[in-house]
């Protein structure tokens, strides 16, 4: 039967992983949604502003270099041999904390008190001007990404089971989890973390007691650029730096449809079962349907909870009193 | 002077709902529908005719279709590209399965189809608020892409799995295929556009699309005076899905002439609609309008200027108009949620009590 | 408009009061762990003014919330007209001819102030999606009698300047007066007001009260409102009930209530054991 079947898996694992890297992105739009409600679309353009950055800075690109050749007439694409992959992960992180400042004054401050529609919509614009953005300081073209981590599949594993486990994705697991587990503790034990669980109860709770909306989301945007550019990262190591990085938002959807919106466990689960599920229905049920159906089998997933369980399985249930 | 805004008073409720209750504003619309209808389409060169105003039309049908449902009814529906397929591959169908039916009926039936879908989706997520829909849509952009690519039967079993609209005509007309007259196609898609703009505004100004509203702006209240949520935007999505049908309809028959899933009716399409209904102005019929006419001439706007006239490069060209669009998004929802229509009229506004501040 | 039977009797001021619109029955609520409502009974009569009152958090908007159908009590009955209702969703009872006013303000932020009362007059219109899309014939008739019938609302409540006016631009006191509006534009059998004088200066408190009044006296419409004013109470209701802690606590003209000790308590507040 197939459990004994080693493919099974084979595919099965390899759904974890792949699922661990949607848990990934999906933390960043939890955390955002946790504090300030709204459900950030641009999330998966800011894993691949974050990725082509570190690559930039990587490989010693000029930003707008083709911007300044076009207009100005300048032929200044390097600037020399790029920089160590720690100090070009420490500026990118850098560059994504002073996004996210920006992305607070100039987009969130005015739209304070707008309906979640609006807010979302408005997500959906500033997606647009990061990828434009990102295009023109770093130019479209597909780019390899190298943070030293190990590649090819894993002997020992393939050697004891026969399975065949890519190296990149058990790696981009462990950080995930590791990224994970900080960001829990954070959440707990620090002032800051408290702070941001206040907000998310209650914006005008914490507003009274002194905690500066302003500063808060200063804060969860810039914890999200982090996780973008950890994911961002793993993904861009497994398959290059590219526009499609930017869709694996919308494939973020289906996992807090399923985990819940409001919840850090469920997107992880959400994000597993996504990843386990999309492998096992395209590898067992797709040839029979013809393939490809990783490309909507989430949503369909999610359509289905929404019928039984809207909130997913972790989120609140939604309580209107009038 | 000219513009006489005083004066004109109502005597009766009839007269006082009117669209178009300025007398200047009524006549220079019906000036402006005159020429559009009856001098353009026997002057306009091919080129203009085809990248312009046959766009522009069918995009203001999708875009009143989208507001509809978005800008009225406050549901929002990321799944316009995979509902425009529909449109088309209906169409293909209907054109290829009954050879000898007219395009009036081709194009309506594939709003009908639309419409169907639409609802099938829409059954399960209206229930519940929020994203919900969102992601609804987003699975039925994904899944019917996918569908028309994998499912022959769609395609007529062709080998290159792209639909070519075969040559049929409207009233003894040829408005699809290579043999059709620029004027034809124009008028039929112009017809199209102003017969159901009209049939929508009807819709939004009685109680029907007042229901839609009271569903967007707060829904608790709407139960309490007799609205049922899911019905309510259950006709908002059907209607919608119509619109966006017979846009797709059009789209593929009259303008493209060929199509295949994955390039036309991708995701980017149901962001295409989406940004001309904020642009131009959310609830608000002109404002899908003005919307549609943004985004189709902004990239040949810049075309023109930055790689004409500047000789930049077409991806820099490219890059520069998806920054200035996601911009404009942000402005507009930051400063002005009914668009440019609502910019407009407070230009009006300034300008009646101009010079003076207020 | 309200039907007469023979219990009915009149007032001193003309008004004739009938049986039992509504009754409700032992009704209790519970959120989780928090009783909301216990064992609640009393009952309104048509072409009364009955109101509900009692210190805050004690469940009165709780109370409308169950007689609108958003919350449905655990145990007990709600009677509406004579006949047991059946559990039903609030636009159905809507249908049945119920109207409310919402202590926040609940009108439609988006529209003018007409097409808010228009919308009240939803359960009154009846044109299908065809006629309304084609909008000569039927459905313009439709819409031009019910703004007839919302026109007479305006005059009465006397907003005939703010008509056009975007209503998230009006003064609360104004606000509130629309929403009055969108209620009897329904023209209700039973109309719910939920602190409709919350927030108001004494002549607006005045203003609204006439209001109130004279929807009764001209229409008989039977009203049932929360109200934390004990002034107003005591001039324009009928009957009150009071309720405390989700409990009844009394239940009789205005004066029996007065004179009630329990009452006396709870308002000044005797510690409970």
């Amino acid at each position: 039967m197939f459990l004994l079947d080693p493919f099974f898996w084979e595919v099965v694992i390899s759904g974890l992983l792949a699922g661990v890297m949607y848990a990934l992105v999906a933390l960043g739009f939890v955390l955002i949604f946790k504090a300030s409600g709204i459900f950030n679309f641009a999330q998966g353009v800011l894993a691949l502003f974050a990725a082509l950055t570190l690559v930039g800075f990587q490989t010693g690109q000029v930003p707008f270099a083709h911007l300044l050749e076009a207009v100005l007439g300048i032929h200044y694409s390097h600037w020399g041999e790029g920089m160590s992959t720690v100090i070009a992960l420490i500026l990118s992180l850098c560059v994504m904390i002073g996004l996210a400042w920006l992305v607070v004054k100039v987009v969130l401050k005015p739209l304070v008190n707008q309906e979640g529609i609006i807010l979302f919509m408005a997500t959906i614009g500033l997606a647009f001007v990061l990828e434009g953005v990102g295009d023109l300081m770093w130019g479209a073209n597909v780019k390899r990404l190298d943070v030293g981590l190990p590649e090819g599949p894993s002997d020992l594993l393939l050697d004891y089971t026969g399975m065949f486990i890519e190296k990149l994705e058990i790696s981009a697991a462990v950080v995930a989890i590791i990224l994970v587990i900080l960001l829990m503790l954070f959440s707990q034990y620090t002032k800051m973390g408290r702070a941001l669980r206040a907000v998310a109860d209650d914006h005008q709770a914490a507003l009274s007691v002194g905690i500066s909306l302003e500063t808060i989301w200063w804060v969860v945007w810039s914890i999200s650029g982090l996780v973008a550019l950890v994911a961002g990262v793993m993904w861009g190591a497994k398959s290059g730096v590219q526009f499609s990085l930017s869709l694996i938002a919308l494939k973020a959807l289906p996992v807090l449809m399923l985990g819940g919106f409001t919840s850090i466990p469920g997107a992880i689960i959400g994000g597993l079962m996504i990843g386990v599920g999309e492998k096992v229905f395209e590898f067992y049920i797709g040839p029979m349907i013809g393939g490809a159906t990783e490309n909507w089998f989430a949503y369909m997933l999610a359509l289905v909870f929404l019928l039984f369980r809207p909130q997913g399985l972790f989120g609140e249930k939604i309580i209107e009193r009038v | 002077m000219i513009y006489r805004e005083a004066g004109q008073f109502k005597v009766s409720y009839q007269e006082d709902q009117e669209t178009f209750p300025i007398r200047f504003d009524k006549v220079a619309f019906w000036l402006s529908i005159f020429i559009v209808a009856a001098v353009i389409p026997f002057f306009v060169n091919d080129y203009w005719e085809k990248s312009v105003f046959l766009p522009f039309f069918i995009y203001s049908i999708a875009a009143i279709g989208l507001n509809i449902l978005t800008g009225y009814c406050g549901q929002v529906s990321l799944g316009t590209g995979g509902f425009m397929a529909v449109g088309a591959y209906t169409s293909y169908k209907l054109m290829t399965s009954f050879p000898g039916l007219d395009m009036f009926i081709v194009i309506v039936g594939s709003g009908l189809m639309t419409a169907a879908v639409g609802m099938l989706f829409g059954i399960p997520s209206l229930r519940i608020k929020g994203f919900y829909l969102a992601v609804a849509t987003l699975a039925a952009q994904f899944f019917l892409v996918w569908l028309f690519n994998k499912w022959e039967w769609t395609y007529n079993y062709s080998a290159t799995g792209q639909i070519t609209a075969p040559q049929r005509d409207f009233l003894g007309i040829v408005v699809t295929g290579a043999y059709s007259k620029p004027w034809a196609t124009y008028l039929f898609c112009f017809a199209f556009l102003f017969v159901f703009a009209w049939l929508a505004r009807n819709l939004v100004r009685g109680h029907i699309g007042r229901s839609w509203m009271a569903i967007r702006d707060m829904d608790i209240a709407a139960e309490i005076i007799g609205v049922n949520p899911l019905k309510a935007k259950l006709s908002a999505f059907a209607i919608s899905s119509f619109y966006i049908g017979i846009a797709g309809g059009l789209y593929f028959s009259v303008w493209l002439g060929a199509a295949e899933p994955t390039e036309a009716f991708s995701i980017d399409k149901s962001f295409d609609v989406l940004f001309m209904i904020i642009i131009g102005g959310l609830g608000s019929m002109i404002g899908s309008i003005i919307g549609a006419a943004f985004i189709v001439l902004l990239p040949v706007f810049f075309k023109t200027t930055l790689v004409g006239i500047l000789g930049w490069p077409t991806d820099i060209a490219e890059f520069s108009q998806i920054i200035l669009i996601g911009s404009l998004i942000i402005f507009f929802l930051i400063k002005e949620p009914h668009g440019i229509a609502a910019l407009w009229r407070t230009l009006k506004e300034k300008l009646r009590l101009w010079p003076f501040p207020y | 408009m309200n039907d007469i039977d023979e219990r009915s009797f009149t007032t001193p001021d003309g008004r004739t009061i009938g049986s039992e619109i509504l009754s409700v029955k032992n009704i209790t609520l519970k959120f989780g762990g928090v009783t909301a409502l216990e064992d609640i009974s009393f009952d309104i009569k048509e072409g009364e003014i009955r109101a509900i009152i009692g210190p805050n958090g004690a469940g009165k908007s709780s109370m409308l919330n169950v007689i609108n159908g958003f919350y449905h009590p655990q145990q007990g009955e709600v009677w509406f007209r004579k006949k047991l209702r059946p559990p039903l969703k609030p636009y159905q009872i809507a249908y049945q001819g119920v109207a409310r006013t919402f202590q926040n303000i609940a009108l439609f932020k988006g529209m003018s102030t007409l097409d808010n009362i228009m919308t009240g007059r939803f359960t009154h219109m009846t044109s299908g999606i065809a006629a309304q899309a084609i909008w000569k014939g039927f459905a313009e008739r439709e819409e031009i009698e019910n703004r007839e019938k919302v026109e007479q609302i305006i005059d009465f409540l006397e907003i005939q300047k703010i008509r056009r006016t975007e209503v998230g631009r009006l003064p609360y006191g104004l606000q509130k007066r629309v929403e009055l509006g969108r209620a009897l534009a329904a023209e209700p059998k039973l109309l719910l007001l939920d602190e409709p004088m919350a927030g108001m200066n004494v002549e607006e408190k005045e203003d609204m009260s006439r209001f109130v009044l004279d929807v009764n006296e001209e229409f008989g419409t039977t009203v049932a409102l929360i109200e934390h004013d004990m002034g107003v109470v005591m001039d324009i209701a009928d009957r009150v009930v009071v309720m405390d802690y989700g409990k009844k606590i009394g239940d009789g003209t205005p004066a029996e209530v007065r004179s009630s000790q329990i009452v006396i308590d709870a308002y000044l507040g005797v510690s409970h054991e």
